[in-house]
């Protein structure tokens, strides 16, 4: 069991609490994502798991003992930091080896260890090159050789990527997830970027303001979001709002927001208790349809991105956003007609933002 | 463009020859006999240049003295070496450290201790002089070399510890976590990483620290006694206190002679000193 277990961690600066009670469960093995904006208290998390910084009440367990009390280096963790934080006197053969150092490993020990890692990531002939000498995509290599070279039970990583350019930050996204695959130990990884979270992760903990919004699988955290702060912060372009009620609508159910009724088939059975009541619907871009059954909508603007298009539309006032294929054209200022695929939407309560679903 | 080339060399040229002039004087001087400088211009060449001088001003002047010791600086400069050396050491060490401590470590009252330090950097020396009198004086060292490297050391220490904990807290915070990470604790954090990447500043401190302690006058006059009689001082009873006629040549000699580790610290280590100031502006 080298899973890492949160119970009741809070967090307090000087008596202003920007954490409260945080139970969090992460098995042995798992890839978790911790994903929210900047500010949300992921960063700070993570530290509290790495030891860097004190927790104000609760305890955390590594590898089922409580290191709440214990120095970063006694908790059989390893970090890689976003900025990489490679020590740039050191030569990346010490720079890897210098945790191994610090614990006091015979040196022919570390020269084998340092040597098994070099060829794992491929950097080899880079370990007698000072990090200033390494391009971005080496030097992130080295801080994960760092990491990796003292077999930790839990691998916490700071937004490891956020410093690359796009097609660096995708190739490094895969290694990482194959490294994942290889070694088979549990992950804490930190990030804003829901792409990373969404392929990376085997579990996703959508964090704000302090408090866990929802912790799922990725394709859950996507599909049944359970608010609407994780509903618009996952996914891009981001969900649709409209605020409206469900009505009936001959045998099945239809969302009326002042467009017009809008059937929604495939909406499980226990809508039903919500007719009436008056609800956000929630709508992904690829729940819109084209359809000529549908409701009135008029055309904004098209952007087409290749694979297939986002078209920007008003639909009683409300601006929403459909994709679509590359191949329909669209006029701005036009007339569509659009839908709803009812089994995909999400429901949610107006006033508390929860999914009623 | 061409005329701004113009005026900038010329401007340059004037303040070397404004700096050098006085230096010439004095190599020029120390190399003539009594008879050419008291029948010529300061500023003629010598015509039969000799090191006949700077041999009095470094071994002294044998018929002169009545003791058994002949006044050179010989001694003298053996005696501010004595200084120099532990009281560079020791104060560019322990600023080094504590302004490691001060940066890097979440002490209870950190900055209140750096602003005391501050606060005794500016205070000039002839203010705490007496008091400093008294706390040597208590410790029974007055007087001697090391009552002399204690006062350089608490006052080169505010300077240097000022320096390191500056460059210190330009130190990412990221690298500290990681050293953290991987079990650096205080010394091994100082010994390994830091101090490593502090060497330009290590540099500097130590060269400025030299010059200030190798040009005192004054803490060597106070607290040095006899046998603590820095160079300087010894220089200054040479020049000031010899009876018959003014030996200009071999004043300037010892004068050239004193000044001579200064200079060639500076030549020797311009390159490195150049580097360490304008690392306080780029990031390593």
């Amino acid at each position: 069991m080298n899973g890492v277990e949160l119970r009741g961690v809070t967090k307090a600066y000087s008596g202003l609490t920007v954490m409260e009670n945080i139970n969090l469960e992460i098995e042995d093995g798992a890839f978790l994502v911790l994903l929210g904006p900047s500010g949300c208290g992921k960063s700070t998390l993570l530290n509290m798991i790495a030891g860097l910084e004190p927790v104000t009440d609760g305890s955390i367990h590594i590898a089922g003992r409580d290191v709440t009390a214990l120095e970063p280096d006694e908790r059989d963790i390893a970090m890689v930091f976003q900025s990489y934080a490679l020590y740039p006197t050191m030569s990346v053969r010490r720079n890897i080896g210098f945790g191994l150092k610090m614990r006091g490993m015979p040196k022919a020990d570390i020269d084998n260890r340092v040597g098994e890692i070099g060829e794992l990531l491929q950097i080899s002939p880079l370990l007698d090159r000072k990090p200033s000498q390494l391009s971005g995509g080496q030097q992130q290599r080295v801080a994960i050789g760092r990491a990796l070279v003292r077999e930790p039970s839990v691998f916490l990583f700071d937004e490891p990527l956020s410093n690359l350019d796009a097609k660096l930050r995708a190739d490094m996204r895969v290694e990482l997830k194959r490294l994942h695959e290889r070694l088979g130990r549990t992950i804490v990884y930190v990030t804003h970027d829901q792409i990373e979270a969404m392929t990376l992760a085997t579990r996703v903990v959508v964090l704000d303001k302090g408090h866990i919004q929802q912790a799922d699988t990725p394709e859950n955290v996507y599909r049944r979001p359970a608010n609407r702060f994780v509903a618009s912060f996952v996914g891009a372009p981001t969900m649709n709002f409209m605020d409206g009620k469900l009505v009936q609508y001959g045998d099945g159910i239809a969302f009326d927001g002042g467009m017009g009724q809008l059937p929604m088939a495939g909406l499980p059975a226990k809508a039903r208790d919500l007719i009436g009541q008056s609800i956000t619907l929630g709508a992904r871009p690829e729940h819109l349809m084209f359809d000529d059954t549908g409701v009135n909508a008029r055309v904004l603007l098209a952007e087409p991105t290749g694979p297939d298009q986002y078209v920007r539309l008003t639909v009683a006032g409300t601006e929403v956003t459909a994709r679509t294929g590359p191949e329909q054209q669209f006029k701005s200022g036009g007339d569509a007609r659009i839908m709803v695929d009812g089994a995909r939407v999400s429901l949610f309560d107006p006033q508390s933002g929860r999914a009623m679903l | 463009m061409r005329y701004n080339k113009i005026a900038l060399y010329g401007l340059l040229c004037v303040a070397a020859v404004l700096i050098l002039a006085p230096v010439f004087i004095m190599v020029s001087t120390s190399l003539k006999s009594m008879d050419e400088i008291r029948n010529g211009s300061i500023f003629t060449l010598p015509v039969d240049p000799g090191f006949g001088a700077w041999g009095k001003a470094w071994f002294g002047d044998c018929a002169k003295t009545l003791g058994e010791k002949c006044g050179g600086l010989s001694s003298s400069f053996l005696t501010s070496v004595k200084i120099v050396i532990p009281a560079l050491f020791l104060s560019v060490g322990l600023g080094a450290v504590t302004g490691y401590t001060l940066a890097v470590w979440k002490m209870k009252g950190a900055n209140i201790m750096f602003a005391a330090l501050l606060v005794g950097m500016f205070i000039p020396p002839q203010v705490t002089l007496y008091p400093l009198i008294i706390m040597v004086r208590e410790l029974g060292i007055f007087g001697s070399i090391p009552g002399l490297v204690l006062v350089h050391v608490i006052w080169g220490v505010a300077f240097t510890t000022m320096m390191f904990r500056n460059f210190f807290k330009t130190v990412p915070q990221d690298l500290l976590k990681a050293a953290r990470i991987d079990g650096a604790g205080f010394w091994p954090l100082f010994w390994y990483v830091m101090l490593p990447l502090s060497l330009p500043i290590l540099g500097v401190a130590m060269i400025l620290q030299f010059t200030y302690i190798w040009n005192d006058f004054l803490l060597g006059l106070t607290f040095g006694g006899r046998s603590g009689q820095p160079m300087t001082v010894a220089l200054n009873n040479l020049v000031g206190s010899q009876f018959g006629e003014k030996e200009y040549n071999v004043n300037m000699a010892a004068t050239m002679l004193t000044a001579l580790p200064t200079l060639a610290v500076y030549l020797l280590s311009g390159r490195l000193f150049v580097r360490g100031i304008a690392a306080g502006a780029v990031k390593g």
